[in-house]
């Protein structure tokens, strides 16, 4: 018996949400790797943007419920970079050999970008040099370094097999 | 002539599908508002509320056993840390013992001296002293992102007696309050927060000011607001003021630790002086912490 695709995909979110709030020390650094945002970009890349962005808002909301903090907040963040994963992929990221790498430098400083943004409207006391320089410098480096494995591992999970798919359209170029 | 084979996608730019990305999309994005608004709007006893801490009550045995497996590779960082920096803290803590040698046997003497003073001085207007709480002991659970929050979670709640601001501490010191309360958790502010503060005196000197976080630094402080004439020494203690004036009070019981001075400046413009405090507490390593709670609210 093989276990359906999205509940491995669940259970791999669950895991990531709790080594993201239990496991990772964000204090023995001023930025840690967000292993949370890496596996939901990998879950969007590899599913498409519809998968990305609900397996986004519920890791999200997890995460929220876990740390008490703002319901919402990080749900939007994280519905919105795994939709984004997904449109790369769906568009022109597919089969591309770096399209994980990619993914995960440019949606790390996106995330982080609207984060701020969107705490700072909801009034919250946040510093741009602290955000933007002392956590996302460091936490950008680590996302990078991680993004293979962590892709390897949530493919592995997922069971994506890169197959070719059948052509059903063909352009000729003269 | 070149061949290019084009796959096609479900979820391409046109048709039913874009449709369907959308909706799904806009509706997630929707729901995510509702719950910011929601959250921003509901009182702490909301239904919300309610929701929020019965999620984190179902996800909490999840959290205690991930930190039980992390606690051993946390445990083994710290001390491969601890041994980088034994060396230089091997020679500056035989002179600190040799010091402290020598206060233990003045202290002696001035808690015996002290006793009598505090018999004879009658703070009828004076701060809340410690003894006036019980504590609640709890680990710590979780630690939100420290971009925009400098907090922790702790595995005790509105069901072992706690609300929202009462002061958390451990053995070292202050580590913050509490800001936000579930039924088997709670949400602390560390002091390192931006929008923590806690009024402070300087051991020794009484000079007052109010502790916050320095703006640049990770885990540095500063005592704020305090007088140029007031004298402040480096190497001075620093402890919470825990002030009373008519019916209102500090949040902080009176005489909880928070640091060392390290360094002490000021320029001819600047109304008060730039103090430097480097926290006891290190809230980098923080496994357990005590709440504090008021003896006569009652658990």
């Amino acid at each position: 018996m093989t276990v359906p695709s999205p509940v491995r995909g669940s259970a791999l979110l669950f895991g990531a949400v709790m080594v993201q709030a239990v496991m990772v020390p964000p204090y023995l650094l001023s930025g840690t790797p967000d292993v949370l945002l890496l596996v939901i970009v990998f879950l969007g890349l590899l599913r498409g943007s519809v998968a990305g962005a609900a397996y986004g808002f519920a890791g999200g909301l997890l995460f929220d419920l876990l740390t008490l903090e703002t319901l919402g907040v990080t749900s939007l963040v994280l519905t919105l970079a795994g939709f984004w994963a997904g449109r790369y992929t769906e568009t022109t990221g597919r089969g591309r050999r770096l399209a994980p790498l990619l993914a995960a430098a440019v949606i790390t400083i996106l995330a982080a970008l609207f984060a701020f943004l969107l705490h700072y409207l909801l009034g919250e006391e946040v510093v741009a040099r602290h955000v933007l320089v002392s956590v996302l410098v460091p936490t950008f480096v680590a996302n990078v370094v991680l993004a293979f494995p962590v892709y390897v591992l949530v493919r592995a999970a997922v069971h994506e097999r890169e197959t070719a798919e059948p052509a059903q359209k063909v352009e000729v170029f003269v | 002539m070149t061949v290019r084979r084009i796959p096609t996608t479900p979820f391409g730019p046109r048709g039913a599908g874009a449709l369907r990305r959308r909706i799904v999309v806009g509706c997630l994005v929707l729901l995510s508002l509702v719950l910011i608004t929601l959250t921003f709007r509901g009182e702490d006893d909301g239904p919300l509320a309610g929701v929020q801490s019965a999620g984190s009550t179902v996800l909490r045995p999840f959290a205690v056993g991930f930190e039980r497996v992390a606690q051993p590779f946390r445990d083994a960082y710290a001390w491969t840390d601890s041994l980088l920096e034994a060396r230089s803290e091997a020679e500056r803590l035989r002179a600190e013992v040799r010091e402290l040698r020598a206060r233990a046997i003045q202290s002696e003497f001035a808690i015996q001296e002290n006793e009598s003073i505090r018999r004879l001085l009658d703070y009828v207007d004076g701060a809340r002293f410690p003894e006036d709480f019980d504590y609640v002991a709890s680990e710590v659970i979780t630690r939100p992102s420290p971009a925009f929050r400098q907090a922790i979670v702790i595995a005790a709640g509105s069901e072992d007696g706690i609300r929202v601001d009462d002061p958390v501490v451990n053995e070292d010191g202050l580590v913050g309050i509490v800001t936000r309360v579930a039924a088997r958790g709670a949400s602390v502010q560390l002091l390192t927060d931006q929008e923590s503060a806690a009024s402070a005196i300087v051991v020794g000197t009484g000079a007052q000011g109010i502790v916050t976080h320095a703006r640049g630094t990770r885990e540095t402080l500063v005592l704020d607001r305090v007088r140029k004439q007031d004298v402040v020494r480096r190497g001075a203690q620093v402890v919470t003021a825990g002030w009373r004036a008519g019916g209102l009070s500090s949040l902080y019981p009176r005489g909880i630790q928070i640091g060392e001075v390290t360094s002490v400046g000021h320029t001819d413009t600047d109304l008060f002086q730039q103090v430097q405090v480097e926290p006891y507490v290190d809230f980098g390593t923080l496994d357990a912490v005590l709440v504090l709670v008021p003896l006569e609210r009652g658990r």
